[in-house]
């Protein structure tokens, strides 16, 4: 069976950009063409790729799709006149795609990076090769030449190579800073300057290798570290996107007229339509529906309300019209409220300075002094300026940090290699540094500890054909409830050799259930009331059905999907099978832990973290779920402010805080943490604000990671000393004043090596703990549209 | 020492091709999508090349 069936990812339907939104993302190219970047997490392969893009391009308006496998985006260019059916047919197919919700353009800081490296890499090869002539014995006019041809190559290598290093030494002197690119520019700079020099005067030494492969080595250094680096993201406008642009606003002469949100003042009443979310803190005066609170709680499942309810801005209206009457402004309402939350602590989150950073502003007055006595002393000592500012700049050129530079970007490249290889996405490789230090660990519930998805826990007690029966009806819909049991039947009955069921005349029932015929019998699963043939098909029963809470023991999942569905296990009696109205069996659910919770949980408390759940649910369900999991610390019923409240509690009290969580109400907290971890299956805003995403469904990936993240630590530290300990040797022979080029160049290339020998032993460490599937996997670096492995197979 | 006069252009020339040719596999695109280029050798309508450096976001 191809990897691409449609519809594997029931749930990926969530989030999907409407149509307003599409055109609005897109860039016009003029002549009337736009082009959308489209973000499919569910492409896996070849099939896909063609299988989108011959459907993409047979649609009007098209005029061309191209699918990138890396990334799993679609480039589609349009005409704008006629905005065809992106969404819908992607959909369709069984691939949902999202908007991206960092607005990154190319990335040309890499490509100039890469180019730098690829030019540095070609000219210093070739110097090195004239230098090794040279070293080995040519002299006189062929040493000459040599060095003449050089100083040729080097000269436009060092302008277009160096061009990142000129730019920041600039923008750090200007700023009055120091910074490690200053001691290279000029050593690099003075190094060229005397070489021509020496090389006019028929000189022995030239150190025109030494700058070219200085600047090579710095510029791969430097290209790990940018793959690595945080981007400038923020979750805060794909919180924005949530609130809706307007409401039709009924005036108090009965006309109705579209406002956009921001004119929607205290008092307007407001219409809202099943689908649509609400735009402003509210309170229900007429109409009965069922919200999706997630943004609030967490929770998926639906609210019931009625009149005089209130509700915030942000949730979603899923199964009938409401009028409300505005009670806050949209600047003074719930959503604004958490994007301002998000935005005090992205700011907040920049204060973590990098250990390279750390490192290099000791360590660059230290080079600039070493060289300058070096000088100093030579001048006085000899009277030879020429001899003194040879020795300065080998000691400039000999302490420039090549290793340095490498020390800290290899072992996070490595580190995050392992990781994906485990299914974990770093986003940030400044997270790997701070994980380190994380002595306090805080989860959400519901679709963290919990996979979110409800699972059949009574089986045993029905009838096994009752079992297939149940299962053959509810396989035709996308109900959660119904889904769960045809799972489970096609969990238990794999190699069952009993004849398919089929009915005729299947027909779903919103809000109740799915009906079909056998064998002159009519068939029904889903609410007991309409099953049983007590409660009819009536949009007034609907309304009052669903009114009242609902406590459907543990099982929470995600349905924000399913609007029409809601309704029916809000009723809170599980699902029942009816023929012709007399019960066949009952089925009851429960949310299913995630794999892993309870072995991750322990090995977090075995070294010493400490471990609580931080949720938006019922006390009752966390008291459950944390007594199922061994967790001492929990708190229930907590607005995204409240988790944002106690993590910053946490950090004031001297706690560093990894947050685990998924749902939209917790990405304040998620950015408020000082790392953060989100699983694959989250909402777009907590994916894009966290520092990790896991794409397997196993919560072992929390304790995996800090883990790695230890033995990287220490990797770390280790190329650092290394570094260190080869300048303590280097620094001496070089203000000494034995160095010459050859040696230059040998103990340049020799403490690199051994720094990346080092970050690869990293490798080696995984090699003894048995690693699953390392299948084509990103070698480094940041991929924001690969999540899909865990959720759709 | 006279077999340096050509040796020498020679291998810079073909450094420089070398450095040439990945200048412009970057600049075409061709490092954009390395997985999906493996795929695509299966199909039997190849599609268009992939879009030109600038005129597409990654």
């Amino acid at each position: 069976m191809s990897c691409c069936a449609p519809g594997a990812d029931i749930n990926a339907a969530s989030g999907a950009p409407s149509p307003d939104e599409l055109l609005h993302a897109a860039r016009s190219l003029g002549d009337g063409v736009a082009q959308i970047e489209l973000s499919v997490p569910a492409i896996h392969c070849g099939a896909c790729i063609q299988k989108l893009e011959q459907a993409l391009s047979r649609l009007d308006g098209v005029i061309s799709a191209r699918v990138n496998l890396s990334t799993r985006r679609i480039s589609i260019r349009f005409r704008q006149s006629a905005p065809p059916p992106i969404v819908e047919t992607l959909t369709g197919l069984g691939y949902p795609p999202h908007l991206f919700d960092e607005a990154e353009g190319k990335d040309r800081t890499l490509a100039e990076l890469l180019r730098s490296v690829a030019v540095s890499g070609f000219a210093s090869g070739n110097i090195m090769l004239l230098s090794v002539s040279v070293w080995s014995g040519a002299d006189g006019a062929t040493r000459d030449l040599f060095h003449w041809i050089s100083a040729l190559i080097a000269f436009p290598t060092l302008l277009y190579a160096g061009r990142t290093f000129y730019r920041s030494a600039w923008q750090a002197l200007r700023a009055g800073r120091m910074n490690m690119d200053v001691p290279i520019v000029i050593g690099v700079a003075l190094a060229y300057a005397m070489s021509i020099y020496d090389t006019l005067h028929h000189g022995q030494h030239a150190y025109f290798d030494a700058g070219v492969t200085l600047l090579f080595f710095l510029l791969i250094g430097r290209t790990f570290d940018h793959l690595m680096r945080d981007r400038a993201r923020s979750a805060v406008l794909g919180l924005a996107r949530l609130a809706p642009r307007g409401a039709i606003v009924l005036a108090p002469d009965g006309s109705r007229d579209y406002r956009p949100v921001n004119e929607i003042e205290t008092g307007d009443r407001l219409l809202i339509a099943a689908g649509e979310r609400i735009p402003v803190d509210a309170r229900v005066i007429g109409g009965a529906s069922d919200l999706d609170c997630s943004l609030v709680s967490g929770e998926s499942r639906p609210q019931p309300v009625g009149p005089a309810s209130t509700v915030r801005a942000g949730t979603l209206n899923l199964t009938g019209p409401l009028t409300l009457e505005a009670s806050a402004r949209a600047t003074d309402s719930f959503l604004a409220e958490m994007v301002r939350m998000m935005e005090a602590a992205e700011g907040g989150r920049t204060r973590y300075r990098r250990i390279a950073d750390r490192v290099s502003a000791f360590y660059a007055p230290v080079v600039h002094l070493t060289a300058l006595v070096a000088f100093i002393v030579w001048l006085v000592m000899g009277g030879d300026w020429h001899q003194a500012l040879t020795i300065a700049i080998a000691v400039l050129i000999i302490t420039c940090p090549c290793a340095l530079g490498l020390a800290v970007p290899i072992v996070q490249v490595v580190a995050a290699r392992r990781l994906i290889e485990r299914g974990v996405m770093v986003r940030d490789g400044s997270a790997m540094e701070r994980l380190t230090e994380i002595d306090a660990v805080a989860f959400d519930k519901t679709g963290t500890l919990t996979m979110g998805q409800p699972r059949l826990v009574n089986a045993p007690d029905i009838a096994p054909d009752m079992l297939l029966i149940a299962a053959a009806l509810g396989g035709q819909s996308r109900h959660p409830l119904s889904q769960a049991i045809a799972r489970h039947a096609a969990a238990g009955d794999a190699g069952s050799d009993a004849p398919p069921v089929s009915f005729d005349a299947v027909t779903e029932v919103p809000g109740f259930g799915i009906e079909g015929w056998r064998d002159g019998s009519l068939w029904r699963l889903g609410r007991p009331g309409w099953a049983l043939g007590q409660e009819t098909v009536d949009q007034e029963t609907v309304g009052q059905a669903t009114f009242g809470q609902a406590t459907f023991g543990q099982a929470t999942f995600d349905n924000d999907k399913d609007a029409a569905g809601a309704a029916w296990f809000a009723s809170g009696s599980g699902a029942m099978l009816a023929r012709d109205g007399r019960e066949c069996a009952r089925f009851a659910f429960e949310d299913t832990v995630r794999p892993g919770a309870a072995a991750a949980i322990q090995a977090l408390q075995r070294t010493g973290k400490s471990v609580e759940i931080l949720s938006g649910d019922t006390e009752a369900a966390c008291r459950d779920i944390a007594g199922r999991l061994d967790v001492q610390q929990y708190a229930a019923g907590l607005l995204p402010s409240g988790k944002v409240a106690r993590i910053n509690a946490m950090t004031q009290a001297g706690r560093k805080m990894l947050m685990v969580g998924d749902g939209l109400n917790d990405a304040p907290a998620l950015s408020a943490a000082y790392a953060s971890m989100a699983p694959a299956t989250a909402a777009d805003v907590g994916r894009n604000i966290a520092d990790l995403v896991f794409l397997r469904d196993s919560l072992e990936a929390v304790p995996f990671v800090i883990d790695v993240s230890e033995q990287a630590g220490k990797l770390i530290r280790q190329n650092i000393a290394l570094a260190l300990v080869y300048n303590i040797i280097a620094v001496p022979i070089a203000f000494l004043g034995l160095v010459t080029p050859l040696i230059a160049a040998v103990a340049m290339s020799g403490s690199s090596i051994l720094v990346i020998a080092n970050a690869l032993r990293l490798l080696r460490s995984g090699e003894r703990s048995p690693t699953a599937k390392p299948d084509r996997v990103p070698v480094v670096g940041h991929y924001p549209g690969r999540y899909s492995e865990g959720g759709a197979t | 020492m006279s077999v340096l006069v050509y040796l020498i252009p020679a291998a810079l020339l073909l450094g420089g091709a070398s450095l040439a040719a990945f200048m412009w596999a970057m600049k075409s695109g061709q490092y954009e999508d390395l997985d999906g280029a493996g795929e695509r050798i299966l199909f039997d309508d190849a599609g268009p090349l992939a879009p030109k450096h600038g005129e597409t976001a990654r």
